[in-house]
């Protein structure tokens, strides 16, 4: 089944008097449970893409279809309710809230989605006893390091159980053995059936995927399915 | 419904973090409401304790008392005509009192400004009234001491007085003025009785505790002659319902005496306490409106002072907006948390504005009886919380309609 089905999209920023085509004319399919990484060099359109895709931002022109419905005409608060329901995002700097604890990060997608109370606090700690931080719920973002941080960013992807996780440069902050343990958590995640979409220059964090998309200039240069992917198996380091 | 609950709940939880994350800016911008909200709660109960102190004031003279005069109180009438006006005389009085049937007490006034002294004591300018017996029962006197002058008393001019409070207090310190021998205006009297408290300091000299009551025989042979000036009727209606009956019966009457034909205006007016009322509510009014507008001003810098910070913080969490709006944060939500916050900051000022306004009323209290009303409580919580929706929404607006993709690029 399609999850993604984007057709003929463009996108043009207007920088001063000058016409910057970020995207021109890309098509592209996505079913589920496919492990896609999107490749490219700075400037190549893979942020707009990813925007694109994460219903952040909409297409100039071109159709997008997610799980079947039209979103490329669809309002702000209407893609706000896409986002929040099937879109599950990991960002490179983790992008959690720097006052609350890692369950109320975890929450918060629940809280906007309008879950109640115990029913919130119940999925939000399993999805972090999911990541292996059961045991640190209530810590501050700032009391937990880099690794950690970027498994409550995965936690609060996965909580609303979401149609797609659309990972950001995931491992961009971290060093390579934290970076490694995060694949290895994508892994599993896909893994349970999940449909994962992740942006990378890296090309041995690009091996994990098993379809790569390499863009450049705003263009599709390149899709392939990786014949062997890079399949991480040392999960004795996931307690660290 | 649970939705926006949840949402409501979820506002308050952010802002309460967020004042407590800046503890310092938070405190310093509340500070603004407070100093709004205080001078506001402040001014209305000041207000209130004028209009307070006017009516009991006032009450002291009586709802249902008219005085029948040469002069009108108020009224666009000109001045010279009244001064043009006959005197009323002690005989127009003796003719009113035979006819009036509706009044339940009819009494002369006259009054004269004298100096009373008491050994070393003086009081400078005391307003001196002169009158019948039958004036105790147009006012509503209660005594300290003693009591009024009898009837005998009156009709044969005796010395004897009466004084108001405040005067017999200056006399006599010790409070042992009945039966004392005093010098008004150099002539002596006998002290009969002394007033309790009547009024209210607003009325100044009107205010019976600065006056001294003596029979009005004793005012016409020594303090002025009984060609000299014009005297007042008091006249009391038997209940405040039959005002209005007493005051056409006394016209009419007074118009027979006069000696006035039909098509004659009136040559005296029939004044109340409710002209007195109307001209004070148009003082006041104009009092109330320029400290409240002066408040007023003092809590607009309040506010202007939070939206500037609440422009800075919406600013400096620009990432947080970014984030909240890509997990799926409608603008709605945004705009209400914002709003939310800038509403907490204004309440909690609020809240200590007033708490300081009741300490500082009770300071007020010494000069102005006067507390802080339900009313001014509601008021507080209401004003601020209006002012905090108001300062809030242009940067609350600024936030909710940032696009995601760019607050999440911002460092």
């Amino acid at each position: 089944m399609n999850i993604i089905n984007i057709e003929h999209i463009s996108k043009i920023y207007q920088v001063g008097s000058e016409e910057v085509h970020a995207l021109a004319d890309v098509s592209l399919r996505i079913n589920k449970n496919e492990y896609v990484a999107i490749m490219g060099p700075s400037g190549s359109g893979k942020s707009t893409l990813m925007n694109m895709l994460g219903c952040l931002d909409t297409p100039t022109s071109g159709k997008y279809e997610f799980t079947g419905v039209n979103v490329s005409q669809m309002s702000d608060n209407e893609l706000a309710k896409i986002r929040n329901k099937e879109i599950g995002f990991v960002f490179q700097t983790f992008n959690l809230l720097p006052r609350s604890d890692a369950l109320h990060n975890v929450e918060l997608p629940l809280i906007y989605a309008g879950i109640p109370s115990t029913e919130r606090k119940e999925r939000a700690a399993q999805a972090l006893i999911d990541v292996g931080l059961g045991d640190r719920m209530h810590h501050k973002p700032n009391e937990l390091s880099g690794g950690q941080r970027q498994r409550v960013a995965v936690a609060r992807a996965i909580v609303t159980n979401p149609s797609i996780i659309l990972a950001d440069e995931p491992t961009g902050n971290l060093d390579s053995k934290t970076g490694e343990e995060i694949m290895l958590l994508f892994n599993e995640i896909y893994e349970k059936g999940n449909t994962i979409i992740l942006v990378t220059h890296e090309e041995y964090i690009a091996e994990h995927a098993a379809r790569i998309i390499r863009l450049k200039d705003g263009f599709i240069e390149n899709d392939e399915i990786v014949a062997s992917r890079y399949i991480p198996n040392f999960k004795s380091t996931q307690d660290n | 419904m649970r939705h926006f609950v949840f949402e409501v709940r979820e506002s308050l939880m952010i802002a309460l973090r967020a004042i407590r994350a800046n503890k310092v800016r938070s405190v310093l911008t509340m500070l603004g409401i407070v100093i709004g909200i205080t001078s506001v709660v402040l001014m209305t109960t000041a207000i209130k304790g004028i209009d307070n102190a006017f009516q009991s004031g006032i009450s002291a003279l009586g709802s249902d008392v008219l005085y029948i005069d040469k002069w009108a109180w108020f009224g666009n009438v000109d001045w010279w005509k009244l001064r043009n006006r006959r005197n009323i005389n002690m005989d127009h009085y003796e003719k009113f009192k035979a006819q009036a049937k509706l009044p339940l007490a009819v009494a002369p006034v006259i009054n004269s400004r004298q100096t009373i002294k008491y050994g070393d004591r003086r009081v400078e300018s005391v307003f001196l009234n002169g009158s019948t017996s039958d004036y105790l029962a147009t006012t509503n006197f209660t005594f300290d001491l003693g009591r009024f002058y009898s009837e005998i008393e009156s009709s044969s001019s005796r010395y004897v007085a009466v004084l108001g409070s405040e005067v017999a207090k200056n006399l006599f310190p010790l409070g042992d003025a009945l039966d004392k021998a005093i010098k008004i205006g150099g002539v002596n009297f006998k002290v009969v009785g002394v007033l309790a408290e009547q009024g209210s300091f607003i009325l100044g000299s009107f205010n019976p505790d600065n006056q001294a009551f003596v029979p009005i025989g004793t005012i016409f042979k020594h303090f002025l002659g009984q060609s000299f000036g014009s005297i007042t009727i008091n006249v009391r209606a038997q209940t405040p319902a039959l005002v209005e009956e007493t005051k056409a019966e006394a016209e009419g009457i007074m118009r027979k005496i006069r000696g006035l034909s039909y098509h004659e205006e009136n040559d005296f007016s029939i004044n109340q306490q409710e002209g007195l009322m109307s001209n004070y509510n148009q003082v006041v009014g104009v009092i109330q409106v320029a400290g409240l507008f002066i408040t007023g001003l003092a809590l607009f810098v309040g506010a202007i002072g939070i939206m500037n910070i609440m422009f800075v913080s919406v600013k400096e969490r620009t990432k947080e907006i970014g984030i909240r709006k890509a997990i799926g944060a409608k603008k709605r939500t945004i705009l209400g948390q914002f709003i939310f916050e800038s509403a907490t900051i204004c309440l909690l000022g609020g809240l200590i504005g007033l708490l300081l306004a009741i300490l500082l009323s009770m300071m007020v209290e010494q000069f102005l009886p006067t507390s802080v009303q339900y009313d001014a409580v509601i008021l507080a919580i209401v004003i601020s919380l209006i002012t905090g929706v108001v300062a809030g929404f242009a940067p609350a607006y600024t936030a909710a309609k940032m696009d995601p993709v760019e607050a999440l690029r911002y460092e």
